[in-house]
C-alpha cells in the first residue's frame, strides 16, 4: 500500500506526535508498505529517507505551548506537489485541526483521508471562530482516529461526528529488554519530561519531595529532560538539592535503561495530556508507575489497576503514595507484573494492525488520493 | 446607476460561486457516504461469510453451528429495511457462541482454525469501525443539508436524505480482546 503521512510539527524538534509518526512510518515500512512522510523541517536538518521536507516551520504559540508550524503559499504548493507526485492509496493526517500542514493537506487533497487527533484541548474561542473554515476541510476526512477515549470525547464535543479509538504505539520489547544501570538503582524515583514546562508537573513533585525525603532519607530523584536545572530545585531546602540528579536530555537507549532502573516512575503532569505515551513506556520497562489522575492517564493505567494514581496537583497525596510504594517491594513487583501484561495492547504489532485495518476500510473500493481539482471543475460547470 | 448595477452583478456572481462551492462540498460528502457504505457492506458480508464457514466446518458443536448458520444466512439474505436487525442478530449470536475464551480456543486448535479465528476476529473488529466511519459521513452530510442555503436553493438535488446505519455491533469479548 502507498501511504502518505502528514506531520504538522517541525521534524527538528522532538515531540510526542513526531515520535509517533516516526515509529508508525518505520513499522509500516518493515511490513513492506511504501511510506512517505511530509513534515516541516529546516533545510540543513538530516532527514530519514522517507521524510519529505515541507519547508521551514515558524514558532507560534498554540494550544498552551510554543509549536513550530508551517503554513503559507510555499507550504501549500509543496503539499500539492507531494500529493500529486505521491499517488498515495491513503493519506494519514495527524492533528488536522492545527493550523499547519494537516489543514493544508485537507484543503488540497481528495480521496481516502485518515486523520488522527492527538490533543484534546478545551474548546477555545479560536476554535469556535475557525469552525466555519475548519468544517469544509475536516468533512473530507473519511476516517477519524482518536488516541484515547478522552480525546474522542472532546473531538465529538468540539467538532461533532465520531472516531475510532486507537492508542499510540510503543515498541514494548525495546523497553522490556533494556539493561538496568547500577548507579540509577536503589530507592530511586524517576521523572522524564521538560523541566521548564509546568504542565509536565515537576513543580508538584518538587513540593512533595521534602516530605518524601524526610520519610525515606535514602531516596533519590532522577530527572531526565531539558530546562533550567537551578531554577527547578530553587524551592528545595539546600540540604536536599543533592538528592536530585539531572541527567539532561537522554538518548532513547538511556531512557529505556532509566525506566528499567528506577523503583517508581512518577508522572505528576497537571494537564494538557491526551494520551501519556511516557506511562506506556514506563509500563513496558516494568517500572511501577505513580501518576496524577488525569482522564488520559487513568485510562492508560486501566483506572489504577496497572499503576497508582494520586489526586492531580496534590503534592501531599503524591508524597504519601510515593513513600508507601518505596517501602513496599511486594506492591511494586505486583504493579510491575500487572503493568507488563496490560501494556501489550499498546505494542506496535497490535496498534499497527489496527491502523492498517482503518486504511483498508477506507480504501476498499475507493480511488487513490490526488490533489483536489475542483476549482477546474467549477470553471467547467460554469461553462468557461 | 451603472455603479449600482456593477455591484449587484458582482454580488450575484459571488453568491453563485459560493453556492456552487457548497454544492461541490455536498456532492463530495455524498460520494464519501457511498464509499463508506460500500466499505461497511463489504465488512458485514465478510463477517457473515466467515461465520457461515465456521458454522459448516464441523468444529463447533451442532447447536452452536445451527445458531451461527441461521444468523449468518439471515444477515446475508436480509432485505434492505430488515438489514440492521438481521446484522444485530448475527452480532448477538456471535456473542452467545464466542462468549467464552474456551470456545475460541477450541476453534484455534482445529486444523486451519487459527486462520479462521483470526479472520473472524478481524471481521468483528472492522464492522464497528466501518459503521462509525459511515455514520460520521452521514452526520456531516445531514448537518450541511439542514442548512438554509442548501434547502432554499435545493443544492442537494434529488439525492435521498442520508440515513445512519444503526445496529448492535458489539464484538464477542473473547475474540475482540487484545493480547493480555
Amino acid at each position: 500500500m502507498k501511504i502518505g503521512i502528514v506531520c504538522p510539527y517541525s521534524w527538528d524538534v522532538p515531540g510526542g506526535v513526531q515520535f509517533h509518526i516516526r515509529d508508525l512510518a518505520e513499522h509500516l515500512i518493515r511490513l513492506g508498505h511504501e511510506v512517505s512522510v511530509l513534515a516541516p523541517a529546516d533545510d540543513e536538518t538530516p532527514l530519514p529517507p522517507y521524510v519529505v521536507s515541507a519547508g521551514r516551520a515558524v514558532p507560534v504559540s498554540y494550544n498552551g505551548s510554543v509549536a513550530r508550524l508551517s503554513f503559507g503559499f510555499l507550504s501549500a504548493a509543496r503539499v500539492r506537489r507531494w500529493l500529486h507526485d505521491g499517488t498515495f492509496d491513503v493519506v494519514h493526517i495527524h492533528e488536522p485541526a492545527s493550523p499547519s500542514l494537516g489543514l493544508l493537506t485537507c484543503w488540497a487533497a481528495q480521496g481516502p483521508i485518515v486523520a488522527t487527533f492527538h490533543t484534546s484541548n478545551p474548546r477555545s474561542r479560536a476554535m469556535i471562530a475557525a469552525y466555519p473554515i475548519l468544517q469544509p476541510a475536516l468533512e473530507k476526512i473519511s476516517a477519524r482516529i482518536a488516541v484515547s477515549e478522552y480525546a474522542r470525547r472532546t473531538l465529538v464535543e468540539h467538532l461533532g461526528g465520531d472516531a475510532v479509538v486507537i492508542p499510540n504505539g510503543v515498541d514494548v520489547d525495546f523497553f522490556a529488554r533494556a539493561e538496568p544501570k547500577k548507579e540509577w538503582q536503589g530507592e530511586t524515583l524517576g521523572f522524564i519530561g521538560r523541566i521548564d514546562e509546568p504542565r509536565k508537573g515537576l513543580p508538584v513533585l518538587m513540593r512533595a519531595l521534602p516530605k518524601i525525603l524526610t520519610e525515606r532519607p535514602g531516596a533519590r530523584l532522577l530527572v531526565a529532560g531539558r530546562g533550567d536545572e537551578e531554577e527547578a530545585v530553587a524551592s528545595l531546602p539546600a540540604a536536599m538539592r543533592s538528592r536530585v540528579e539531572f541527567l539532561g536530555m537522554v538518548s532513547d537507549e538511556d531512557k529505556a535503561r532509566l525506566l528499567r532502573s528506577v523503583d517508581v516512575y512518577v508522572a505528576p503532569n497537571t494537564g494538557g495530556e491526551s494520551f501519556g505515551i511516557i506511562l506506556v513506556e514506563a509500563l513496558s520497562a516494568g517500572a511501577p508507575v505513580l501518576a496524577s489522575d488525569l482522564d488520559a492517564f487513568a485510562q492508560v493505567l486501566d483506572q489504577g489497576a496497572a499503576g497508582e494514581l494520586f489526586a492531580n496537583e496534590d503534592a501531599d497525596a503524591l508524597a504519601d503514595a510515593a513513600i508507601a510504594l518505596l517501602g513496599d517491594a511486594t506492591r511494586r513487583s505486583e504493579l510491575s507484573t500487572r503493568g507488563s501484561a496490560h501494556v501489550r495492547r499498546f505494542d506496535w504489532s497490535t496498534v499497527g494492525a489496527d491502523i492498517l485495518a482503518v486504511y483498508e476500510t477506507v480504501t476498499d473500493g475507493a480511488a487513490s488520493v490526488d490533489t483536489d481539482e475542483r476549482p477546474l471543475g467549477l470553471r467547467a460547470r460554469l461553462g468557461l | 446607476m451603472t455603479e449600482t448595477l456593477i455591484w449587484t452583478v458582482v454580488a450575484l456572481i459571488l453568491i453563485g460561486v459560493y453556492l456552487s462551492w457548497t454544492a461541490g462540498r455536498l456532492d463530495r460528502l455524498h460520494m464519501r457516504i457511498d464509499a463508506a457504505r460500500a466499505a461497511l457492506d463489504a465488512q458485514l458480508l465478510r463477517r457473515a461469510s466467515v461465520t457461515q464457514e465456521l458454522a459448516t466446518s464441523g468444529v463447533l458443536d451442532p447447536a452452536a453451528s445451527i445458531v451461527l448458520y441461521e444468523a449468518a444466512h439471515a444477515a446475508r439474505q436480509a432485505e434492505e429495511d430488515h438489514r440492521e436487525v438481521a446484522e444485530s442478530e448475527l452480532s448477538q449470536a456471535l456473542r452467545a457462541v464466542f462468549g467464552e475464551p474456551e470456545q475460541v480456543e477450541l476453534v484455534r486448535q482445529a486444523p486451519g482454525g487459527e486462520e479462521a479465528a483470526g479472520e473472524l476476529a478481524a471481521a468483528v473488529r472492522r464492522v464497528p469501525m466501518a459503521r462509525r466511519f459511515h455514520n460520521d459521513a452521514v452526520r456531516a452530510a445531514r448537518a450541511l443539508r439542514r442548512h438554509r442555503k442548501v434547502r432554499w436553493f435545493r443544492l442537494a438535488g434529488h439525492a435521498p436524505f442520508p440515513l445512519a446505519f444503526e445496529m448492535d455491533d458489539e464484538p464477542p469479548v473473547a475474540l475482540a480482546d487484545r493480547p493480555a
